[in-house]
């Protein structure tokens, strides 16, 4: 992470949705996403995130990195909540097309239907995909 | 309108840059205002000044270089993406400068429409 003065910022507050798409290895987008949600948080912005996809598989948890040379930045999942990300949810659909349920995950998520994911886009001012 | 602009693919490789950098010209063309083009990801590889592609290719590098020039955009480079890609002040081309992920959201912040360019 990089150095930051979050106590400089005095503007508007808007609300930012990152929806995390891809699988947490193989590429770098959803490691370097994180390093955007965490900064996003620290200029106080009203922040979601969204796993769909192969995003979902970013907070899987058990997942054993060391075979591929990668660090395993799953547990930085689990701070968000200290820097008030509270707003996470995943896609219903790609959940159960993956086998996956909440309780393979390492953070609490609200699950939610493709269609609901779509609403909630509709009231964000700023939506980037990683 | 106030756009802020995202890039998240490096030149050559992928169309994206070139779209990023197609929509900006149109958009200062058509009146509008670029608060910023950020660049992250490979991204951060459009800012390398050794760029150089054969003379009848375009060189992205020195369009966005020409763009910063004549329209003072502001072209941002993702400093903890660039040190990965060992980009750093020494390669940067005309124009671009390196800074941290806070000017990305401020982009976002103070833009009426944040657009990305990705693969």
């Amino acid at each position: 992470m990089e150095d930051f003065e979050d106590d400089e910022f005095d503007g508007p507050i808007k609300k930012f949705m990152y929806v995390n798409r891809k699988a947490p290895y193989g590429t770098v987008y959803a490691l370097e996403g994180l390093e955007v949600v965490l900064i996003t948080a620290a200029f106080d912005q009203d922040v979601s995130l969204v796993f769909v996809d192969d995003g979902v598989f970013q907070i899987k948890k058990d997942q054993e990195t060391t075979g591929i040379n990668m660090k395993n930045f799953s547990p930085i999942y689990r701070a968000l909540e200290g820097y008030d990300v509270e707003k996470i949810c995943a896609e219903k659909e790609s959940l159960e097309s993956r086998g996956l349920s909440e309780d393979d995950l390492v953070i609490p998520v609200e699950i939610l239907s493709s269609a609901e994911i779509s609403e909630l886009m509709d009231a964000q001012d700023v939506i980037v995909t990683f | 309108m106030k756009f802020g602009i995202l890039v998240n693919e490096g030149p050559f490789t992928h169309q994206a840059s070139d779209s990023a950098y197609q929509f900006t010209k149109a958009a200062i063309e058509k009146g509008h205002e670029i608060v910023r083009v950020f660049f992250y990801h490979d991204g951060v590889n459009n800012s390398n000044k050794l760029a150089d592609p054969p003379s009848d290719d375009r060189n992205l590098v020195k369009l966005w270089s020409d763009l910063a020039a004549e329209h003072g955009v502001e072209l941002i480079v993702c400093v903890a993406a660039a040190m990965r890609r060992g980009i750093n002040d020494d390669l940067l081309a005309a124009g671009f400068k390196i800074s941290g992920l806070g000017q990305l959201v401020e982009a976002g912040i103070i833009g009426d429409r944040l657009v990305t360019f990705g693969d």
